[in-house]
């Protein structure tokens, strides 16, 4: 502990921190993993979903999830693609877990008021862009138990660093 | 009143351009916070990537520069969230998970474990990534411009987590910033742990805000996202978290549809900023400069080739070439006004060779993006224009 002794200034304190409290974790802690670790207690349906993707999300990423312009990207389309001259990289030709949507969701949108949304309604737009993508049905109900076993399109795309792969001739 | 005060601001301005400078009189007053001569201009290259404020990159004037030192005005950015307006007093780091104590640092206790400063070089994982698909830019900056070099002080990370006590089933660290996006990306433990720093100075003074004032997560020779700024929270886990900007981001989408992922090293590139692209020459003497830069160590020979790579002749290099860091190359040539390709290409501690294009993308086809790092030619037209080729 952090004590000072005459004018030992204290040197053991410099740079020890203090305790993080398991409320001021717990406040902070947004991670979910893909065994679904970290996932708040919540449900949520793609039909509630689609009420909450109207008013905070359409503005932005179009009636069903087309994108707008280039700025604003898809959130639909590009199944079957990655092998193409031209992929189409998106949350459901590409992502490999569904639990990275919903984190993506719960820390950093609705873009311009971030964690603004409720955790069941988290769940429910989540469950609203994995419905845009054929992956789940409109009545399924998402829940902490079962979002990380589904199963995403390309959950076995990804391979570790094959570099250096490339070999340039003198 | 209003409007004779503007003229008579303006009578001074016009008195103030007629006037020879008189070198007899003293000159200006001193400034609190220095600021270049009104004459010079280059300046970051701004790309938004929504309408919504401070998202996209800025690029650094790799053209313009000197030696191997960033301005810290000039370094490049990228952001994705916008720059967050956070006061040092009030921010704090939280470490916990796979740790023996969870704490909390304020800035001003992680300003009191010895500092460690090091010059090292910072590069986004996408910078040129047009190029492999062939929509080159028309000069350096926008083509290689996510690449800055500047001194890094802060304090090392592992000496930080000597007061935590990171558990040995800890094999990631999951960084986050505290941005509007709470962006996030998982480390390696042996990264962590071997030179990591938590950084909150640059180039001598405080980091700016939009380098992530006042501390950032700075991992010399890796991928420009993965020194997470504003960071607020470090947490060790036995898995990656697989974030959105680890997945369907800064990952490589190779020609079987498989994607490289934790894909984290700069592999070793070079450039020549001068001369290049939108620059125009004489024939006559010029001195052909660029810089190298290897995430994994020393870069140890840069050649250089003014006929279409044909044949090469070593440049020299700036001493001392330090690890990690931008080395700047020099290779005298004089144009004789007809036209000619100039390329660099280099050569790192383990060996590694800077490829060509066509080496790369007959390997990573034309869809992988991050890490692109081929050689890059510029084609000095017969009117001495510079061009892409
Ligand atoms: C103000 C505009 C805006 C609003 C509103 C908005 N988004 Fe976004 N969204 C963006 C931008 C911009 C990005 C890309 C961010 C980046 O590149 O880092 C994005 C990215 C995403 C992505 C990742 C897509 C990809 O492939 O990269 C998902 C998923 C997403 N948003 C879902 C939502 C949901 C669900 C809502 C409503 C709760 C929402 N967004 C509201 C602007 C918005």
């Amino acid at each position: 502990m952090c004590k000072s002794v005459g004018f030992l200034v204290a040197v053991s304190c410099f740079g020890q921190g203090r305790p993080a409290s398991a409320e001021l974790i717990q406040k902070l802690d947004i991670t979910v993993f893909a065994d679904g670790r970290g996932l708040p207690v919540g449900t949520g349906t793609a039909a509630a979903g689609r009420a909450i993707y109207k008013s905070k999300c359409a503005v932005c990423h179009n009636d069903n999830g087309e994108g707008r312009e280039k700025q604003y990207p898809a959130l639909v389309g590009g199944i079957g693609t990655l092998a193409t001259e031209r992929p189409v990289k998106r949350v459901g030709s590409f992502w490999p877990y569904a639990t990275t949507v919903f984190d993506y969701i719960r820390r950093s949108m609705p873009f311009d008021h971030p964690r603004t949304l409720g955790v069941d309604e988290v769940y429910a737009v989540t469950a609203f862009v994995l419905h845009l993508n054929g992956i789940v049905a409109e009545g399924f109900e998402l829940n902490e138990r079962n979002l990380a076993a589904v199963k995403m399109p390309n959950r076995d795309g990804f391979v570790p660093d094959q570099r250096p792969d490339v070999k340039a001739k003198r | 009143m209003k409007n004779r005060r503007r003229f008579l601001v303006f009578g001074a301005g016009v008195l103030a351009a007629c006037k020879k400078a008189p070198d007899s009189e003293s000159g200006a007053h001193m400034r609190v916070y220095g600021e270049r001569a009104p004459g010079e201009t280059s300046a970051r290259w701004i790309l938004e990537l929504s309408a919504s404020p401070g998202t996209g990159s800025s690029r650094t004037p790799l053209a313009d520069l000197y030696g191997t030192i960033t301005p810290t005005s000039l370094h490049y950015e990228r952001h994705h969230s916008g720059v967050p307006a956070i006061e040092a007093s009030k921010h704090e780091l939280v470490i916990h998970g796979l740790v023996e104590k969870p704490l909390v640092f304020t800035m001003e206790e992680l300003r009191k474990f010895p500092s460690f400063s090091r010059i090292y070089f910072m590069e986004c994982g996408g910078n040129t990534m047009g190029e492999q698909r062939g929509n080159t830019q028309p000069d350096v900056q926008r083509s290689h411009g996510l690449l800055s070099g500047a001194e890094w002080t802060g304090v090392p990370l592992r000496e930080v987590l000597k007061a935590v006590g990171v558990k040995p089933e800890a094999k990631w660290m999951i960084a986050e910033g505290a941005d509007a996006g709470r962006m996030a990306r998982s480390i390696p433990i042996e990264k962590v742990m071997d030179d990591a720093l938590l950084a909150y100075g640059q180039n001598g003074e405080a980091l700016r805000p939009e380098q992530g004032y006042p501390l950032r997560l700075f991992l010399p020779g890796w991928e420009g996202n993965t020194c997470v700024k504003w960071l607020h929270r470090l947490q060790f886990a036995d898995a990656p978290a697989y974030s959105a900007k680890e997945t369907a981001y800064y990952t490589e989408l190779g020609k079987d549809g498989k994607a490289q992922i934790f894909t984290f090293v700069m592999e070793a590139r070079s450039v020549i900023t001068r001369p290049s692209g939108l620059q125009k020459i004489a024939p006559g003497f010029h001195e052909i400069t660029g810089l190298a830069w290897t995430g994994k160590g020393r870069i140890t020979k840069v050649e250089v080739s003014v006929d279409g790579g044909k044949t090469w002749a070593e440049a020299e290099l700036q001493q001392p070439v330090l690890p990690l860091a931008l080395v700047r190359f020099r290779y005298p040539w004089t144009w004789d006004g007809k036209e000619a390709v100039i390329q660099s290409r280099c050569t790192d501690e383990t060996g590694f060779l800077q490829a060509t294009h066509e080496e790369l993308v007959a390997v990573r086809g034309s869809n992988s993006g991050y890490h692109y790092n081929a050689i890059k030619p510029w084609r000095v037209r017969a009117d001495g224009m510079v061009t892409h080729v």
